[in-house]
């Protein structure tokens, strides 16, 4: 089954938003909920991505593994070692305040991509691992991308919906209790590391179910794919834009600035040709400048999150 | 023997370029109380400027350098008086926020104008000297030499002027400090230029000990933060020290880990630090 071209963008595109509306939401648990700045969410995806990759790719690659598991256990697994990261960094980083803290991902993620990089055994280094199966890729045609559609959508679904229960349960209250005032809720008996803990465990999860999904979606991965300003800073500007401590906020900036993002692409397209290789770096540029826009005008972002009356801006 | 005398030499020289850098992240980390995330970027800025001068208008370099500098201070100056003066009154983490984008900002456009290839600023080979069985390029003199004049004019700044000193004072209690009567906004442009300034002499060394590359500045923002911490935020003199250790232990890493991993000694070092002793080796705050 074949779509019209831009019917066939359409799908492209909706795919890819709501991959990174599973990422925003990631990050929206870490910091708009809990308050704890990552700025490593390119290794969580990283990670994410290598482990269903290397998991359900057939045997006989040249990196480690090849096992030709079935997509759903590449992103448990994802979700799996994420999390086991998460806690690895959590538990030297957990009560660090905000500038270090974000020091300290940038660090790890620097320490995840020099691996990713190197160990070849592992990885293929800067080969990159091919062949990693999507589904039902033997209906041909448009049809494996309508289905990766489904996936995502659902995948997003599901991770909204907990999200939004966890957020309403007194879990999700203690969260922003100890976000707006950590020796309060501290001296109201919280155990404050715990939470926080936990909250960055659960981020880390989600970011590797996305960096899964974005494995399969795209069939190849390479250390490049991976870029620190590409990856983290678009999720971070989505939160933002969107409104962070807003689950919905997190999703509809995930539309939003990657439909400013693609726009800006047809754009830059328009460019005499010799300035078509710097068109990248425009596209960064413009998405910098509308960051430092919405931070002057509208640091709560499109749809503010809803509860207290009493808001410090952007929550810290 | 030898082998770790030259490791020395290359992790001064090194040690040197993240020093320059560090001493503006830990007085505005001291005084904005905020991580300024586009400090290496701004090293690259000021790296690029000076290839500006130097390879497009061919300017000898004596005279590219102290033009980029001026350059980068102004450009310093300007984005915190347009941006971050606006942003100041809001929580820190917006600032450190937005000196995140502002580092995407300023690679973009060096990747704009300058494209993303290697460039150098001149071609020309220089042989190393051998000096007592060390090699020695004579760049490194002139990256050591100009880090150690600037280093001394920083300290006739900040101990002699009433500028550096009132500086000095709001790194180390900024709310004490207004209190008693400085002029913070004054204090605080003086920080960027001081910041700004360092920031791209730190780029041009670097770039002249290596290449141009647009990500170079992103590179050694770890190693920068890494410095800054070490020697205590807010602490200038502790930054030079923490950059020269940092510098040393990076070079001398390669003795016992692959060199591919060099980027990853400074990472280790936050961390021990964060864990072991969070306020700096130097007695910061």
């Amino acid at each position: 089954m074949e779509l019209p071209g831009l019917l066939s963008f359409l799908v492209f595109f909706v795919t890819f938003a709501g991959l990174y509306g599973v990422f925003a939401l990631g990050l929206n648990v870490q910091w708009g909920i809990s308050g704890q700045f990552n700025l490593g969410v390119h290794a969580f995806w990283a990670v994410g991505a290598y482990t269903s990759a290397i998991l359900t790719t057939e045997p006989g690659g040249a990196h480690l593994g090849g096992f030709g598991l079935p997509m759903i256990a590449g992103l448990a697994a994802a979700m799996i070692l994420c999390a086991l990261l998460a806690v690895l960094v959590g538990l030297i980083t957990v009560n660090l305040r905000t500038d270090y803290l974000a020091i300290a991902t940038i660090g790890i993620a620097e320490v995840v991509r020099l691996v990713l990089k190197n160990e070849a055994w592992l990885t293929n280094g800067v080969r990159g691992i091919p062949g990693i199966p999507r589904p039902f890729a033997e209906l041909g045609g448009d049809a494996p991308a309508l289905v990766f559609l489904a996936i995502v959508a659902l995948a997003l679904g599901l991770v909204y919906a907990a999200l939004e229960i966890l957020r309403r349960s007194p879990w999700g209250r203690v969260q922003r209790a100890l976000r707006e005032d950590e020796a309060a809720a501290g001296a109201a008996g919280k155990n404050v590391t715990g939470f926080r803990l936990q909250s960055f465990v659960l981020g880390a999860a989600i970011m590797g179910l996305g960096g899964g999904l974005y494995a399969h979606f795209f069939a190849f991965i390479s250390p490049e794919a991976f870029d620190p300003l590409i990856t983290t800073f678009v999720v971070w500007v989505m939160l933002i834009a969107g409104g962070s401590g807003n689950n919905l906020g997190a999703v509809v900036g995930a539309f939003v600035i990657w439909g400013i993002w693609s726009g800006s692409g047809f754009l830059t397209e328009l460019l005499p040709i010799e300035f078509q290789t710097r068109a990248g770096s425009l596209r960064i540029l413009l998405i910098g400048i509308l960051l430092q826009i919405i931070l002057l005008t509208r640091p709560e972002g499109l749809i503010p999150e809803e509860t207290a009356p009493r808001r410090k801006s952007g929550g810290g | 023997m030898i082998e770790i005398a030259q490791l020395l030499v290359f992790g001064v020289v090194l040690g040197g370029i993240i020093a320059l850098g560090a001493v503006g992240v830990s007085l505005l980390f001291g005084i904005l109380r905020f991580a300024h995330f586009a400090h290496g970027d701004m090293m690259t800025l000021g790296a690029y400027i000076a290839f500006f001068f130097a390879a497009t208008l061919g300017l000898p370099l004596y005279f590219a350098f102290p033009i980029a500098i001026v350059a980068t201070i102004a450009i310093a100056v300007a984005i915190d008086q347009v941006l971050y003066r606006r942003l100041r009154r809001t929580a820190p983490v917006i600032l450190l926020f937005s000196s995140f984008g502002m580092a995407l900002i300023l690679r973009s456009v060096v990747e704009m104008i300058f494209g993303p290839d290697t460039v150098v600023y001149d071609n020309a080979i220089r042989l190393p000297w051998t000096v007592a069985g060390l090699r020695i390029k004579p760049d490194h003199v002139v990256i050591l030499a100009g880090t150690a004049l600037l280093v001394a004019a920083l300290h006739l700044f900040l101990r002699h002027t009433r500028t550096g000193k009132a500086m000095r004072a709001m790194a180390d209690d900024p709310d004490l400090a207004r209190v008693s009567g400085i002029n913070t906004e004054r204090v605080i442009v003086w920080t960027w230029v001081i910041g700004g300034g360092l920031a791209a002499a730190a780029g041009m060394f670097l770039a002249l000990d290596t290449r141009l590359v647009p990500l170079m500045g992103w590179h050694i923002l770890l190693p920068v933060f890494a410095a800054a911490i070490l020697g205590g935020i807010g602490n200038p003199y502790g930054a030079i020290l923490g950059g020269l250790a940092i510098g040393i232990a990076t070079e001398l890493s390669t003795l016992i880990l692959p060199p591919v991993y060099k980027p990853a000694v400074a990472f280790l070092v936050i961390v021990a630090m964060l864990i072991w002793r969070p306020t700096g080796l130097f007695a910061g705050r």
